[in-house]
């Protein structure tokens, strides 16, 4: 029997500064679908892309933390927005490489809506739970206030690769930091696709920067990169916690690895709370004499 | 950048040489032992070493003591010692622990003359600041972080605290008990135990703190001190039952510390280096501005992390500022640390004299001008008078690496953006101090400075209930308030 119509087999690339670039090193990664056949293909990302990731990322990161919280606020919302409406075509690319079908897919697709909501909502909230005024002794005004870190890797976990993924970013986005994510090598496609909705709700360009490829190629680039101020992981081996943690010792990295898998990632408590913010901001002490 | 202008008719006080030497706390007499053990397990106890090493005054170069230099089997029995107190100090009521941590505090403030006489014997900073600053704020860490024992369930809400287990804490000698407080306090309320190393050249505050341990009748091994040089430091950063790391310190160890401690599981704080902008702006009170330089960078002799080491000072009142300067600094008296009148003590050690020194060197060699009031100096002692340094350019080393002495760096800005730009481009971001009398200037450039702590129309000021800690490569973690105590806590 002849087939009617040939499928058209998309090529995800790298989403970078606002663009979908291939890969400067022109690789690509093959991904089998449910029935083993090749159903699309994907850049398997460099340490040069990632190089140039850090870059993007520090150009976006001043504009973005200078913006009202208000309007982050609204970003990380409308990036929900975006994610909800394309449940369907996330669930069904997900299942194809994660077992558990599309029921489970779109179970992971919700979660991941429902905390970028929950992180939106902390936008203009989050430094009033973590400053506050300090009561000196002295004719001082004194308060504390939390500033964004810089620009922050996000080593997203194997499984739960959205979910995973979105838990670490929204936190890190929130707080005024921008960020290069490294996306999960055993479910890439959920990454690929997640540029996608970055793309088209208002992220500025560099805000967030995703590639797709190998840990193992690219963990000590994001351990030892000198313009990288924090790094936030999950589901690490003990050599890849060694190697991201090395990172302090480079640059003095602010280093943050979750110890999070399965269905912890659909803990709302833990989940959603602002002490996984606190770790990706700097806090800032304001001294002035206030008469005498 | 022109050279320093000359001084026409100084508005001067004269104070010159007119008073002798005038003593503060003649009244207290400091015993001293000929030498020290550790204190481990609530008592005092010789070092399995067998070593001791001297530690002197730095104000004359006498012998005050020998101190412990412990060897991993002392660092083995003070771990031990902190493991075992560390479940019943845990689980007592917290309002009890509170009780512990206010008789520590109490007790401190009444011996609080023999501790500010021991401080500047074994440190060499003046008088007037063991006794109007080091002293007082140790005792305030303790009294602030006493109430918060048995409050922690209100300092993060929807969460809990719950203690770390076994802190090593390595501290400097530049505020020698008051780094103590600032590391035992919060450590001890949140429920935690300890073992301290203090500098191998000023242990002694730190051992007399232990006798007021026993005083108060804390629980043996809630608090343990061992002495000792970098090795013993090592040893205890390494040691397998240490479960959270706080090291002030040099940069270049605290990444030593990071690197032993990666994929270990130790929670880890660091409070580092820095080269701290102090900028003057044209409508700033010029006065007030260059009190603030000089509380900035000569206070404690510029053994300050968080000193104003890099001044910016606007065009349009360079040359006024620098005229004010010069007229300041002939008023500063350096010498004798015991002398109540003494704004700039001695050097803490020969050492770091040797690296201020060297620095002074550079500081010519790459085309600066030295500046330096005429001083008398004592004739023993670690001693340097207070040094600026003009036509300074943002490559030269004085400018980029920190002296940790009383020496400064002073350059000029044009605009606001280039302020910042010049403030913010160094790899540390301790602090900062920013001097105008325009509020809205004041929140715009305080917001785009990378630093922990923004002094405005003030500079190094401190509190307990201030928290106090870098940004970028001068560490992270911060220490005294709400936020402090996350260094100390796990959240549950």
């Amino acid at each position: 029997m002849s087939v009617d119509r040939l499928p058209v087999l998309k090529t995800y690339k790298l989403f970078l500064g606002g663009a979908f670039p291939r890969t400067e090193s022109g690789r690509s990664w093959p991904i089998e679908g449910r029935k083993g056949e090749v159903f699309a293909h994907l850049c398997l990302g460099s340490r040069k892309d990632l190089r140039n990731a850090v870059v993007a990322a520090r150009k976006a990161q001043d504009g973005w933390s200078r913006r009202d919280a208000y309007n982050r606020g609204q970003v990380l919302y409308r990036m929900a927005e975006m994610l909800e409406g394309k449940t369907a075509e996330f669930a069904s690319a997900m299942a194809e490489t994660v077992p558990g079908g599309v029921r489970r897919a779109r179970k992971e697709v919700e979660a991941a809506v429902d905390r970028l909501v929950a992180y939106a909502g902390w936008a203009d909230k989050f430094s009033q739970v973590l400053g506050c005024n300090n009561p000196v002794a002295g004719p001082f005004y004194n308060f504390t206030v939390a500033e964004a870190m810089g620009v922050v890797g996000v080593v997203a976990p194997k499984e739960e690769a959205l979910l995973g993924l979105v838990s670490l970013l929204a936190p890190v986005l929130v707080a005024g930091n921008t960020a290069i994510v490294i996306g999960s090598e055993t479910d890439p496609l959920a990454t690929a696709l997640f540029g996608e909705v970055c793309a088209t709700s208002d992220v500025p360009p560099g805000v967030v920067n995703l590639i797709t490829g190998k840990r193992e190629e690219l963990l000590e680039v994001m351990a030892t990169h000198r313009d990288i101020d924090g790094l936030a992981a999950a589901q690490c081996s003990k050599g890849e916690r060694i190697l991201l943690e090395s990172g302090i010792a480079e640059n003095l990295k602010r280093v943050t690895i979750e110890k999070v898998k399965g269905k912890d990632w659909y803990d709302v408590e833990q989940m959603h709370s602002p002490y996984r913010i606190q770790p990706f901001v700097e806090m800032k002490t304001i001294w002035h004499p206030s008469g005498s | 950048m022109s050279p320093s202008p000359e001084v026409k008719n100084p508005p001067e006080l004269e104070f010159g040489n007119a008073w002798e030497y005038a003593a503060a706390p003649e009244s207290v007499k400091v015993d001293i032992a000929d030498k020290y053990g550790m204190f481990i397990n609530g008592a005092f106890v010789a070092p399995m070493s067998r070593k001791y090493m001297d530690t002197i005054n730095p104000g004359n170069e006498e012998v005050l003591s020998k101190i412990a230099v412990a060897n991993e089997d002392d660092v083995e029995r003070a771990v031990a010692a902190a493991k075992a107190a560390f479940p019943k100090w845990k689980r007592l009521k917290a309002s009890e622990r509170a009780k512990y941590l206010f008789r520590i505090a109490r007790r401190l403030q009444e011996r609080a003359r023999e501790f500010s006489v021991l401080e500047t014997l074994d440190g060499g900073k003046p008088i007037k600041e063991s006794r109007d600053v080091d002293i007082p704020e140790a005792v305030k860490h303790f009294f602030y972080h006493a109430g918060w024992a048995d409050k922690l369930d209100y300092a993060f809400p929807g969460r809990k605290g719950r203690p770390l287990g076994v802190c090593a804490q390595i501290i400097p000698w530049n505020f020698p008990l008051l780094m103590a407080a600032w590391k035992i306090a919060p450590a001890l309320a949140c429920g935690n135990t300890v073992v301290l190393k203090p500098a191998e050249t000023t242990s002694l505050t730190a051992l007399r703190l232990a006798e007021i341990f026993v005083e108060v009748g804390l629980p043996p091994g809630v608090v343990n001190i061992i002495t000792g040089a970098g090795d013993t430091g090592a040893a205890l950063v390494a040691h397998k039952d240490v479960q959270k790391v706080a090291f002030t310190g040099s940069t270049a160890v605290g990444k030593a510390i990071a690197q032993e401690c990666a994929g270990s599981g130790k929670r880890l704080t660091l409070e580092l280096g820095g080269k701290s902008p102090n900028i003057i702006f044209e409508d700033a009170s010029l006065d007030q501005a260059v009190d603030g330089i000089v509380q900035g960078i000569f206070f404690n002799q510029g053994h300050v992390c968080c000193a104003g080491s890099r001044l910016f000072v606007q065009e349009g009142v360079m040359q006024e500022v620098l005229a004010k300067l010069e007229v300041r600094m002939q008023s500063l008296r350096v010498g004798d640390p015991m002398d109540k009148n003494t704004d700039l003590g001695a050097i803490n050690s020969l050492g770091q004299l040797a690296t201020i020194k060297r620095y002074l060197e550079v500081g010519e060699a790459e085309g600066a001008q030295r500046h330096q009031p005429s001083v008398k100096l004592p004739k023993r002692g670690y001693y340097l008078p207070p040094t600026w340094f003009t036509g300074v350019q943002p490559s030269h080393t004085i400018a980029r690496e920190e002296i940790f002495g009383p020496v400064l760096s002073v350059m000029s800005f044009r605009t606001p953006e280039e302020a910042i730009a010049r403030a913010n481009n160094t790899p540390y971001g301790l602090a900062a101090g920013i001097w105008t009398d325009k509020g809205s200037k004041i929140f715009d450039i305080a917001s785009r400075l990378k630093a922990g702590v923004v002094w405005c129309n003030t500079y190094n000021r401190f509190d307990a209930a201030s928290p106090f800690g870098g940004y970028k490569q001068s560490g992270f973690g911060r220490e005294g308030g709400r936020q402090g105590l996350l260094s100390y806590l796990e959240l549950v």
